[in-house]
This record gives structure tokens, C-alpha cells and sequence, in this order.
């Protein structure tokens, strides 16, 4: 357990540190969310309606931003060599790494969402909704997210192939994000079913995300 | 313990990197790997640290810990670091030591071992190149492991470092470890030869 807690703290420290990134997701965050309203117009009620929409859009986009680094420079720099090698399992050393970077680029993610709400003209309980949606969500993300982080770690450039591996895994949970923030401001349907479902997803992401990285991981070293 | 390879035969990229290779080194014993560039040694290393698929043979790790395989009993020093230029050195040290795990060393003392106490508290992105290598090699004495997979370990070390760093791998033998490295310059102890390349 201490490897993985070292392993935890190692990876968040540097994404706190100067040129980390973990700051760079929210910026981008709040970047894509302020440029909204510019473009829809001063329509305060199709902002509100589009606004849990942009938010899950806008989380998605900052997430996949900063993950392309999750393995690329432990694999430039050696350490992946080491982490493969030592008596931690991969899979454990892998779902370490994601919830690492699910602290340090995530969860400011859902602290920014209050603020970005009142841009959207969204009210107090859909704010409430929304980073509720996130929170339960954007581990999925991440964890999905690690399985192309792993698969593009051999390759150059593997952040743009990056995204297009990861954004059609995504969808399910962006529709059931969507929908659990939507059926909490207006209906018809009772919030707890597409976001139970949200958690569903999540958890099972929270499973496969660590085995699959850690198989691609064992075959792209060379 | 005794650390033995029979028929080992690498392929990387659809190319024979080599073949039918036989190694052993026992306890106490160091094996240094020589040959041109491209003969293969950076790929035994890697296929020895289980880092690269041997395409036959068999590698086995006699009288080591049984639960454990011989990766996971080996210090691998490769070309490149394994810091990160973010933290500093002492952060660096301590994070493989933690991570790594096993039987532990007081990491201020083994920065004392290769003269880098002096920078504990400087991020290692300021590190040269020969101070990166100590790190590296403080890496090796944090955490004990009686394999050593060395790849030309004393590469940007100076004269004074080389020195230290003989002295260092003197101990390890001496104390029951057994040491694999990949050199062009003579190690400065007592290893049998391993010559790859030319003969295939």
C-alpha cells in the first residue's frame, strides 16, 4: 500500500508543481465555457437549457487535455521501465496513476462548475446537479481515458490519437451525465435513474480501465 | 544464487538481434556484456529485466526469494534517469524507495554514498548529466535487490565518480549480489566476459 500511496503523491505533486497541468484543464474549462455564451447570443433561456450540456462538453474536452501525459513521460523518462518491473502489480500501479490524475485535474474541474454555472444562467439546484453528474462521472472519463493513454504511450504524437481512441468510449457517459442534469432541472424523468446508471458506468470503468491499461501497457513496451 | 539464460534469442523489429545465447553469473560474480554498438547488449538487459519477450529460451533466477521473479528482485539502470525534473532530489530518491519497496536505506545516507547530499533540496531538472547518473545509481543502494542489470552504468560519471561507483558495486558482490552490466570501458573489477556480436 505504501507504493501506491507514494506513487499517488509523487504524481500529484508534480501535477501541482510549475508545468504540471493540472491547472491547464480548468483554464481550458473555463476558456470553452466563457466562449458560449458568445456564441449562442444573449438568450438567457436557451443558455440555461444548453448549460449542463456545455459544462459536460466543456469537462470532457479539459479532461482528455492533460491525460495524454499520464503515461508518455513515465515512459520517456524510464520510470515506466521501473513501475513495470517492481513488485506493485501493474493494474494497482495503473488505477494509482488514474485517481492521481483525477485529483489533480478532476476534482478542480468540479470545484470551477458553481462558477461557471452562473455564465450559463443555470440556478442553484442545477449548478448542484451538474457538478453532482461530474463528480459521479469525470472517474469514468479518466479511467477510460487511461486505457488510450496506455495504448498511445509507444507511439509519437499519441495525443491526438488519443483523443479519437477515447471519445467514442465517452459517450455513454456524457449521454447519462447529460440527461441526470437535465431530468434534475426540468423533467420529466426522476434524477435518480440516469445517474445510477451514471455510477454504473463509472464503477465498471473503475475495473476494466486499470486491467486493460496495464495489458497494453506490457505489450507496447519494447 | 545463481542467475543463468540458455538459448536466448531476441527479435525487436523483425530483426535477429541474437541468438542461441547462453549466460550464467553466480553470487558474488559480475558479467560484463561487451560488443560493437547494435550487438544486442541494451536488448539482453531488457529481456533479462523482463522488459522485452525473449523469442526462445529460458532465463531463471536460482536460489533468489521463490515468490518473487527475477524482475522484481532486479535494480535495472537503463540509459535514461527515471526522474522527474520537477522534484527535487531528495523527493526523487525517496518516491523509489517507497515505491520500490523491500528492504530499505535511509536515502539521506545514500545520497551521503554518492556525494550528492549537498543538492537534497535542488530540483533535479538542474542536475548535469553526471549528477543524474549518482542519483541513479543512489537509487540502487535505497532499496537492496541481488540483481543489478547495469547499462553503461559509468557514462557521464567523472573520474572520482567512477571510482566511487567501483567501490559501490565492490560491496554489492561482496555481500552476496551479482551484477549484469552492458560496458565499452572496462568495469574496474574482477568480471567474466560476455561477448556478443561478431560471432553471429
Amino acid at each position: 500500500m505504501s507504493a501506491l500511496a507514494a506513487l499517488i503523491r509523487r504524481d500529484i505533486r508534480i501535477a501541482l508543481r510549475a508545468g504540471g497541468g493540472a491547472l491547464i484543464g480548468v483554464l481550458f474549462f473555463l476558456t470553452v465555457t466563457v466562449l458560449m455564451p458568445f456564441a449562442v447570443g444573449p438568450d438567457l433561456a436557451l443558455l440555461s437549457r444548453l448549460g449542463p450540456a456545455i459544462l459536460w462538453l466543456g469537462a470532457l474536452l479539459a479532461s482528455l487535455l492533460t491525460l495524454d501525459r499520464l503515461f508518455t513521460a513515465d515512459h520517456e523518462d524510464g520510470s515506466l521501465d521501473l513501475i513495470v518491473m517492481s513488485r506493485t502489480p501493474l493494474e494497482l500501479a495503473c488505477a494509482a496513476k488514474a485517481l492521481a490524475h483525477w485529483i489533480a485535474a478532476g476534482l478542480p474541474l468540479i470545484v470551477a462548475t458553481p462558477v461557471l454555472g452562473l455564465l450559463l444562467n443555470l440556478d442553484g439546484t442545477a449548478t448542484l446537479a451538474v457538478a453532482a453528474t461530474l463528480l459521479a462521472g469525470t472517474p469514468a472519463l479518466t479511467f477510460t481515458g487511461m486505457i488510450g493513454a496506455a495504448l498511445a504511450v509507444t507511439l509519437h504524437r499519441g495525443g491526438l490519437l488519443l483523443a479519437v481512441l477515447v471519445l467514442p468510449l465517452s459517450i455513454p457517459v456524457l449521454i447519462f451525465g447529460v440527461a441526470a442534469s437535465q431530468a434534475a432541472i426540468s423533467g420529466p424523468l426522476p434524477f435518480g435513474t440516469p445517474f445510477s446508471i451514471l455510477c454504473a458506468l463509472s464503477l465498471a470503468c473503475l475495473v476494466i480501465g486499470p486491467f486493460a491499461a496495464a495489458a497494453s501497457l506490457r505489450h507496447g513496451l519494447d | 544464487m545463481r542467475l543463468s539464460g540458455r538459448n536466448l534469442k531476441c527479435v525487436r523489429g523483425g530483426r535477429e538481434v541474437f541468438s542461441s545465447l547462453d549466460l550464467s553469473a553466480a553470487a558474488g560474480e559480475a558479467l560484463a556484456v561487451t560488443g560493437p554498438n547494435g550487438a544486442g547488449k541494451t536488448s539482453l538487459l531488457r529481456v533479462l529485466a523482463g522488459l522485452l519477450v525473449p523469442a526462445e529460451g529460458s532465463i531463471a533466477l536460482e536460489g533468489g526469494d521463490a515468490e518473487l521473479s527475477l524482475p522484481e528482485q532486479a535494480h535495472y539502470l537503463g540509459h535514461r534517469d527515471a526522474l522527474k525534473p520537477a522534484l527535487s532530489v531528495a523527493e526523487n530518491l525517496s518516491f523509489w524507495r517507497d515505491f520500490l519497496g523491500g528492504e530499505t536505506r535511509d536515502a539521506a545516507q545514500c545520497l551521503a554514498a554518492v556525494a550528492l547530499e549537498h543538492a537534497a533540496h535542488l530540483p533535479a531538472a538542474y542536475l548535469s548529466a553526471g549528477q543524474r547518473r549518482r542519483l541513479s545509481i543512489a537509487r540502487l543502494l535505497s532499496v537492496r535487490r541481488p540483481v543489478w542489470l547495469l547499462d553503461e552504468p559509468t557514462s557521464a560519471l567523472d573520474a572520482a565518480g567512477q571510482a566511487l561507483f567501483v567501490a559501490l558495486m565492490r560491496d554489492h558482490l561482496a555481500s552476496g549480489g551479482l551484477i549484469v552490466a552492458a560496458t565499452h570501458l572496462p568495469l574496474g573489477i574482477d568480471a567474466r566476459d560476455l561477448r556478443m556480436g561478431g560471432a553471429a
